[in-house]
This record gives C-alpha cells, sequence and structure tokens, in this order.
C-alpha cells in the first residue's frame, strides 16, 4: 500500500486521544466548584467531560499501540492544544450565557486561557452573567496551560517516557529542555511540584490576608482564582476590574509571585532542592531580574514626576511614590513575562510610560518558565552575538565563541534563535496589517494603530491585553469573527513557539 | 540503579537503551550533537564532556553510581575512564576493549587498572561466531576468574579411561571437580558412587591446565574431524574464532593472504591449517574444496570483503556462510542478499554488558544444556550465609544441586575440599541447578 501520508498520523492522532482523555479528568475541578455552589452549570460540565473523553478514546481507535517518531511529536503536540482549546470552549456554549455562547467567542476565550494568554471576550465579566464554575474553569484553563499540558502527562503516564522529551521540547517556553534527572517522566513532575507548590503558596498567603482583614473581597474562590491565573502567567480574573479590585497589599503579594512565574522552573527546583545559589549564578535570570528591577525604577519615576496622572478608582498617582512604584512595578511585572494582570488602567498613562509598558511586552519569560514571547534567553544570545559581531568588525581575525553561563554555544543554536526571533517580528507585523486591514471593514468598530499593534503582540507573545480598545479595562470582542480567528491561530502558535505550528502546514512535513 | 555510560557510539546507546527503563542511566560523551540527539531520543540524562577528566564524571553524578561503564571506541579512554572512576567512587566498573592483550594483562591481576568488569570485543566475537555455527560442541568450554578456572562440557566415549568408572575413581586429576553428569535428559548431581556411562556428558570445573589435560585424556580419539570450518581473513576475530574453535576440538582451516601475519597465527595454532592466499582466487578454492565446507566464516577486515568472500563461497555450494559486518546497517541487507548470518562486534558487546549488569552479583555466567544447569562466578561478601564455615557445613545450608568447583583467592586458586573454608573476598566458581539458582545466589 503506498501512502500519502509519510507522518504516522494515525499514531500521532491515537497519542493526542489519550492526551485528551487523561485531559477530561480536569473538569472535575469546576464540577467540584459547582456542587459547592449549589449545582449550578453542573450538568454543562458532566457533558463535556463525557465528550471529551469519549472523543479522546475514539481517537484512540486510530492505533492501539502508538510508536510515534519525532517527527509526529509536532503533530501530537499541535493538536493536542487545539483540542484542549476546542474542548475546552464546550462548557461556554453549553450553558449559552453571554457573548462567549458564540462558538467562536468561545473558542477565543478557552485558546486564550490554555495559552495562558488571557485576552478575552466575555463582555460581562461577573457572576450576574455566568456561574462561578464557568469562572473557575475559565481560571483552570490557564493553570492546566501554563506548565504544560504535554508536561503533565508525561509526569504522570508512564506510557510517555519513551519520545516524552521530543514532546516536551515542542511544548516549553525556549529554545530546548534541560533533563534534571535521567527519566524524563522525574524532569516533568520536579517541574509540575515545583508549580503546584508556588500555586499552593499563592493561594494561602492571599487567604491568609483575607482572613487578617487585610483583603476582604479576596475570598477562598478568589484566592483560587488567582492563585491558577498568577503562577501560569496567565492574566484571566473574575474580577471585571482585574487585580484593582483588590487592595495594595495584595497587589504588592502578587508582583514577586508574577516575577518567579517567568524564572526558569529548573532553576526554582535548585533553589528548593538546596542549592539557592545556582539561580544568582544564572545568566538568564540575572538579565530578567535586572530588566524588571530597572524598567520597575524607570516606570516609577514617570509616573512619579506625571503631576496629571489620576484616575477616579486609583486617586492621584503623580508625586505619590507608593502608588507609582506600585502601578510601575506591577505592570512592568505583569507585562514583561506575558502575565497580563492590570492593577489600573494602564491606558491612562504618558506617552513615555506607555511606550516603556510597550517596550516589555517583546521581552517575554525565561525560557522553561510559563511566560510567552520571545524570551529573555533570546534576547541575551542575540546581545551577547551581536556585541561580537562588533567586536569582530574591530579585530577581523579573532575567533569569540558565545558563552552562556560559562559554557560556549553552538552556532547552530545561535542561528536557530535568529530565525525565532526574526520570525516573531513578522509574523508580529503581519498580524498588525491583517488585523488593520480586518477590521476596516466594520464600520462602527475603529481602533487606534496602536490598538491594533498591542492586540497583535499581545495575542502572539500571549500577553492579553494592550491598549486603547483591548486595554486592561476592555476587551477583544468587538473584532470581526475572521480577526478572532486569526488571533486564536496567534495564541496557538505563539504558545507552542511558532515552528511546532508552523511546520504543520508545509507540504514537506506531510509528504517526504 | 544509577548507571553512567561513558562513550555514546553504538555500543553506548545500544546499552543505555537498554538499560533506561529500569534504571537512572547518564550517558557522556564528547560529541555536542549526539549528547543533543540523545537527550530527546532516548530516557536517559546525556551530558557533553571528556568522560576520563573527574569534572565530567563529577557532574555525572559518579559519587552515586552503582556502575560505570566505559565504551568509547579507544581502549586507552576506556581503561584510563575506569581508573579515573575508581578515584572518586568504588562504583563496579566495566570497560570494553578490543585487544586481546589488554584483557589477558587485566585477567593476570584481579581488578587491574580499576576495572571491575572487561569485555574484549573480539574475543566475544569468536565466541559468538563459534556459538551461531551451529556446530554440535564435542566439548563446551567456559573461563571464570580470568581465565584462571574454566568449566568444560565432555561427551564420554566408550573408550575412554573413565567410562565405566564410578566418580570416586575418576577422580584422580588434581585440581578438578566433577560438578554432574547428564544422562540423556536426566541431570545427575555427582555422589562418589555414580557411575559414569558411556554417552553421559560430563562437566568438570577446575584451574585451566587440569581441564585440558583432562580433555586430552578422554576425548583421544572424539575428534570432530568430520567438519570442515573455513576461517577467511585471520584478523582479530578471525584468529580468535580459530581458537576457539580449537578449544573446542575442531580442526579449522584459517586463509590469510599476507604472509607474516599468516606464519604469526600458523605458530599460535596448533590444531589449525592455515593456509596463505587470496579468498577470492577461485582457482586456490576449488583445489582446496573450499566448496565442501559445512560452514565459511568471513572475517577480513573490510564489510565489503566479507559480502564478497560469503557470496562466492555460497556460490561453490557452501551450506552456511558467517560474516563479520562492522556497520550495523549493513547486516540486515546483505542476511538479504545471500549471507546466512552477519555478526556486529558492537551488537554482541552491548548485549553481554547488559545481560552482565543484570546478572546481579553474579560475575559471570555460563549455561549449561539449555540452561538446565549454570555455573556462577559470585565473589563471596561478609553476609553471605557460607562464610567461615568448611564447605561441608555449608553445604548442609544450601540446597541440592549445588556444587562449588573452584575457589579463587587474592588470584591464587583453591582446590575446594570438604574441609576448605571460605573467606570474605573469595571468587567461588559454582555448578547450580537452574531451578535452585536465585536461592543459591540469595545465600551466597
Amino acid at each position: 500500500m503506498r501512502h500519502y501520508f509519510r507522518v504516522d498520523w494515525r499514531a500521532g492522532l491515537s497519542l493526542v486521544g489519550t492526551l485528551l482523555t487523561f485531559l477530561s479528568l480536569a473538569f472535575v475541578v469546576p464540577i467540584v466548584v459547582a456542587l459547592g455552589y449549589g449545582g449550578e452549570d453542573l450538568w454543562v460540565f458532566v457533558v463535556s467531560m463525557v465528550l471529551t473523553a469519549g472523543f479522546g478514546i475514539s481517537l484512540r481507535r486510530f492505533d492501539p499501540n502508538p510508536t510515534p517518531g519525532a517527527r509526529e511529536a509536532f503533530f501530537v503536540v499541535a493538536f493536542t492544544w487545539l483540542f484542549a482549546a476546542v474542548f475546552g470552549a464546550v462548557p461556554y456554549i453549553l450553558t449559552g450565557n453571554g457573548t462567549i455562547a458564540h462558538p467562536v467567542n468561545a473558542l477565543f476565550e478557552s485558546m486564550s486561557g490554555f495559552t495562558t494568554t488571557g485576552a478575552t471576550v466575555m463582555g460581562d465579566i461577573s457572576f450576574d452573567t455566568h456561574s462561578r464554575a464557568i469562572m473557575m474553569w475559565r481560571q483552570l484553563t490557564q493553570w492546566l496551560g501554563g506548565m504544560g499540558i504535554i508536561v503533565l502527562a508525561v509526569a504522570i503516564l508512564s506510557q510517555m517516557a519513551v519520545g516524552g522529551a521530543q514532546l516536551m521540547k515542542a511544548e516549553v517556553p525556549g529554545p530546548g529542555i534541560s533533563k534534571l534527572t535521567p527519566h524524563i517522566a522525574e524532569t516533568a513532575r520536579v517541574l509540575w511540584i515545583a508549580y503546584i507548590g508556588f500555586t499552593v503558596l499563592l493561594i494561602a498567603l492571599l487567604y491568609t490576608l483575607h482572613l487578617a482583614g487585610l483583603a476582604p473581597n479576596m475570598g477562598l474562590y478568589n484566592a483560587f482564582a488567582h492563585g491558577f491565573t498568577t503562577l501560569p502567567t496567565g492574566g484571566f480574573s473574575p474580577e471585571a476590574r482585574s487585580i484593582e479590585a483588590f487592595s495594595p497589599i495584595v497587589q504588592w503579594l502578587i508582583i514577586p509571585f508574577m516575577f518567579i512565574a517567568g524564572v526558569n522552573f529548573v532553576l526554582w527546583w535548585y533553589v528548593i532542592s538546596g542549592d539557592p545559589w545556582a539561580i544568582l549564578r544564572d545568566n538568564e535570570f540575572r538579565f530578567y531580574f535586572g530588566a524588571v528591577t530597572v524598567f520597575s525604577l524607570v516606570g516609577t519615576v514617570l509616573l512619579f514626576f506625571d503631576a496629571t496622572l489620576q484616575t477616579t478608582e486609583t486617586g492621584q498617582i503623580g508625586g505619590n511614590i507608593e502608588r507609582s512604584a506600585r502601578y510601575a512595578a506591577f505592570q512592568i511585572a505583569s507585562l514583561t513575562n506575558s502575565t497580563g494582570y492590570a492593577n489600573m488602567d494602564f491606558d491612562a498613562w504618558g506617552n513615555p510610560a506607555k511606550a516603556l509598558l510597550l517596550f516589555v511586552m517583546f521581552l517575554g519569560g525565561s525560557a522553561g518558565s510559563t511566560g510567552g514571547g520571545i524570551k529573555i534567553l533570546r534576547w541575551l544570545v542575540i546581545i551577547k552575538s551581536l556585541r561580537r559581531e562588533i567586536f569582530t568588525t574591530i579585530h577581523p581575525e579573532a575567533v569569540r565563541p558565545v558563552r552562556m553561563n560559562g559554557k560556549t554555544l553552538d552556532e547552530e543554536a545561535i542561528r536557530g534563535i535568529y530565525a525565532f526571533t526574526l520570525l516573531f517580528l513578522i509574523l508580529f507585523f503581519s498580524g498588525f496589517l491583517l488585523l488593520a486591514a480586518d477590521t476596516s471593514r466594520t464600520a462602527d468598530f475603529d481602533p487606534h494603530t496602536l490598538d491594533l499593534l498591542t492586540a497583535s503582540i499581545a495575542t502572539l507573545g500571549n500577553i492579553g491585553p494592550g491598549f486603547g480598545v483591548v486595554g486592561p479595562m476592555g476587551g477583544y470582542n468587538e473584532f470581526p469573527m475572521s480577526s478572532k480567528l486569526l488571533m486564536i491561530l496567534y495564541m496557538w502558535i505563539g504558545r507552542l513557539e511558532i515552528f511546532p505550528v508552523l511546520v504543520l502546514l508545509t507540504a514537506a512535513y506531510w509528504r517526504s | 540503579m544509577r548507571v553512567i555510560v561513558v562513550g555514546a557510539g553504538e555500543v553506548g546507546q545500544s546499552i543505555a537503551s537498554n538499560l533506561a527503563p529500569s534504571n537512572d542511566v547518564i550517558v557522556i560523551d564528547r560529541d555536542d550533537r549526539v549528547v543533543e540527539e540523545l537527550t530527546y531520543s532516548h530516557d536517559v540524562l546525556a551530558i557533553h564532556g571528556d568522560g576520563t577528566t573527574i569534572e565530567t564524571l563529577r557532574e555525572a553524578g559518579v559519587e552515586r553510581a552503582d556502575l560505570v561503564i566505559a565504551c568509547t571506541d579507544s581502549d586507552e579512554s576506556n581503561v584510563v575512564i575506569c581508573g579515573s572512576v575508581k578515584t572518586a567512587t568504588d562504583a563496579f566498573t566495566i570497560a570494553r576493549v578490543r585487544r586481546r592483550t589488554l584483557l589477558e594483562t587485566w585477567e593476570g591481576s584481579q581488578g587491574g587498572f580499576g576495572v571491575d568488569f572487561m569485555v574484549c570485543t573480539d574475543l566475544l566475537t569468536a565466541q559468538t561466531i563459534f556459538r551461531i555455527s551451529g556446530l554440535p560442541a564435542a566439548q563446551d568450554v567456559d573461563t571464570f576468574i580470568g581465565g584462571l578456572v574454566r568449566t568444560a562440557e565432555f561427551e564420554i566415549a566408550t573408550d575412554s579411561p573413565i567410562a565405566n568408572q564410578p566418580v570416586r575413581e575418576a577422580d584422580r586429576y588434581d585440581s578438578l571437580t566433577f560438578a554432574a553428569i547428564f544422562r540423556d535428559d536426566d541431570m545427575i548431581v555427582v555422589t562418589g558412587e555414580a557411575v559414569i556411562q558411556p554417552g553421559d556428558r560430563v562437566v568438570v570445573i577446575g584451574s585451566a591446565d587440569s581441564v585440558t589435560t583432562f580433555a586430552d585424556d578422554i576425548t583421544r580419539n572424539n575428534r570432530a574431524d568430520s567438519d570442515e570450518i573455513v576461517i577467511v581473513g585471520a584478523s582479530e576475530i578471525g584468529y580468535q574464532a580459530a581458537r576457539e574453535f580449537e578449544n573446542h576440538g575442531y580442526r579449522p582451516r584459517l586463509i590469510e593472504q599476507d604472509h607474516d601475519r599468516a606464519r604469526e597465527v600458523a605458530e599460535e595454532l596448533p590444531h589449525t591449517t592455515v593456509l596463505k592466499s587470496d579468498a577470492t582466487d577461485i582457482e586456490f578454492l576449488g583445489r582446496e574444496h573450499i566448496d565442501e565446507a559445512d560452514i565459511v566464516i568471513s572475517s577480513l577486515g573490510s564489510d565489503e570483503k566479507n559480502l564478497l568472500v560469503s557470496l562466492l563461497a555460497r556460490r561453490l555450494g557452501v551450506d552456511r556462510t558467517v560474516a563479520i559486518i562492522e556497520n550495523l546497517e549493513y547486516a540486515e541487507l546483505f542476511e538479504t542478499v545471500g549471507i546466512d548470518v552477519a555478526i556486529n562486534p558492537r551488537e554482541e558487546t552491548s548485549e553481554e554488558i547488559v545481560r552482565f549488569t543484570r546478572t546481579n552479583r553474579t560475575e559471570k555466567v555460563a549455561m549449561l544444556e539449555h540452561d538446565r544447569a549454570e555455573v556462577i562466578e559470585i565473589e563471596a561478601t561478609l553476609d553471605s550465609d557460607i562464610i567461615g564455615q568448611q564447605i561441608q557445613d555449608s553445604m548442609d545450608a544450601l540446597p541440592d544441586g549445588v556444587i562449588i568447583g573452584a575457589i579463587s583467592r587474592g588470584g591464587e586458586l583453591v582446590t575446594p575440599r570438604g574441609t576448605t573454608v571460605i573467606k570474605p573476598g573469595d571468587h567461588i566458581v559454582v555448578f547450580v541447578d537452574s531451578e535452585v539458582l536465585d536461592e543459591v545466589v540469595e545465600a551466597i
């Protein structure tokens, strides 16, 4: 028999089926929440769970004993994420409440959740329209997507041991993965343990603040909801005004946790397992820490000397050192590593401060963190290799390998980093053009140029909010459906770092 | 178990993938790309570095390792790796070597070079050639404790000097122990009164010299002259294979083109007919009736030449052709073209090492009569049940079907008698009925 496809798509689909079946267990959480709040929307999640598991099991029939190779890894990862988003959207459609009942909107919200983007098309973010279970599901999708569905599966399912590293490489942010232990399952477990550990810690601290009377509206529900979306650099909040709804002390507490989420979790594992200095020796961490600190200080200065800066919710910011520092540090931490929380409507900031925010959106988190974007590691390598270019211009005979953490980098790896960064920027500008063209068709929706620029980077970089209509207190609901589909695609390829999805679109992948 | 494999060539990768599912495997290699590839293709931790240096070994966590396998393509590196490992820890070390001389040097001194177990690729391949040549073993020989001890199985002919004698009388050879008698399908555990009948297969364990003397004595008229074995190419493997056949009572013919080499091996192999000629010379092959050979083994230096010789032999009408194929990817292809068996020395090596790591503390295993019984080499440790007792007493503690065949103490052979006391650190060669094997290994 002559095979039309050179990719073993049966094995690939079968593995996707296994992963989906496994993922269907996640519906237990909203089911528990629904039971806790009087059973509202309970049936929705039971049906969703059955549908997901049923679809997963039927996919497994394609090949009961799959042996996917390196090439199938792209297929498996890309489709697992696509199907996760599709089935994650089912509850939104089934409940039929609000704007997200529309299938495209539901998929947008679900994709935005799993990819930890945090861009929302929810028209009315309140418990008046949506049940608590639905809102918690929205938060949970981000938590699952943060450390990664595949990483979780590799950690738990023994059948993923062989080839698991290949799959994780396609999913984990950054140019590669570092194994901590000989067995990939153990490495995956370590990452998830660190991730769960920080999540639990944040939830406990938030709830402690509530019990201490310092955070009146940070009840158990909100503590869980925000624990679920801080560590994955997600950005969804069941509060319409995001973190602005909470007291200053809660905002201060969330800042270090957003920072933590943007650090390579491998480093956190070293810290937890008794080598706290490992993190300070790491080039990427130092660069990330330095960048966030410097930009926060610059932001604080900009806000402090902006005498006119005030909103009705925040009061006078200019001239107030605590407020300037809090708002600048929070937004820099939030937008650098793609979280997308807002503790005020930063659209009100002056131009220099907004330019600073736009700039940090292009940084991204660290490799191996839960953050999106281009990633600190890539920028660091680019800066180092550019410095080398300048040096070799002066000394043409000089041989200078690029070093990272004391180890020399392969020239091919550097080339790969340039290629990724360039491709990311090309997609960003193409997205901007396409959105501009598409939105011009609609008469009653006229976003500013800057709004469209930030919409493109906020979806491709999995950040969430931008400026103007897509600002922190706005949303993506007004965009035409075609634009939403493009942005769904952008979130998808942005989370998987472009190549695993892009190769699927080439004929060469399927044929020879 | 934490296993460090140094050298990710064919042997290293094969060992790593075999051990990965049930062990923590760390692989060290000097090639960046190999390390990168290994990270994703195998469930192991791959580290880039030079395995002979202690920094790299430390990075791989050598202090916590239970086993280090040095299998780079260089003999010297492998020996140095084991030496380096021993400076940091006393993990068990396995070195793969190509040259037999290194193995001989190592065998002369227990634990020399810091190597605890040495696998000689060429010797191993030669043994495999013999095993798969499919010829009935006139005598089956295995060596233990670095060649100090041999075990052999002989078929007793009617005119043999020990035929129809009770074991008590037959047991007149120095430092030689009768371990078992196989009669038809039954195994008879040796007692003084058991009578050795013609047609029995007798298993003996003893010093190398005593087994050779015994063999010459009882098999005078038992040479398997009828089987025609032709080995083409006196490469190290070819030479070792010829020796292996000699050891098992055959008289192989060895064809070597180079005059000096032919002379050299002819001096070493008294029972082999060495012919100096080009094996692709049809006239010579016809003159020597190579077409009547039962088996032709090609062990020339190149895969292509081996293929050519095998195909030629096939055409002349040889029953069975065996070729040494260094390139693993060729092996399967050549077998479809017409070679009966392609043997890859690297594959054999990795299999041997994997087999070895799976046999626990047992240092060497020889299987007898299709696994009815085994002869194993074990180092007696402090917590062993048989320490500090006379053998006749400790035998009561062990199940039936166990015979202690030989003991080596500090490189010296001690012939076990009823009154011998076993001390910690002794290497013991034991004949064990397969049914009680686990129990015995546990006890010792």
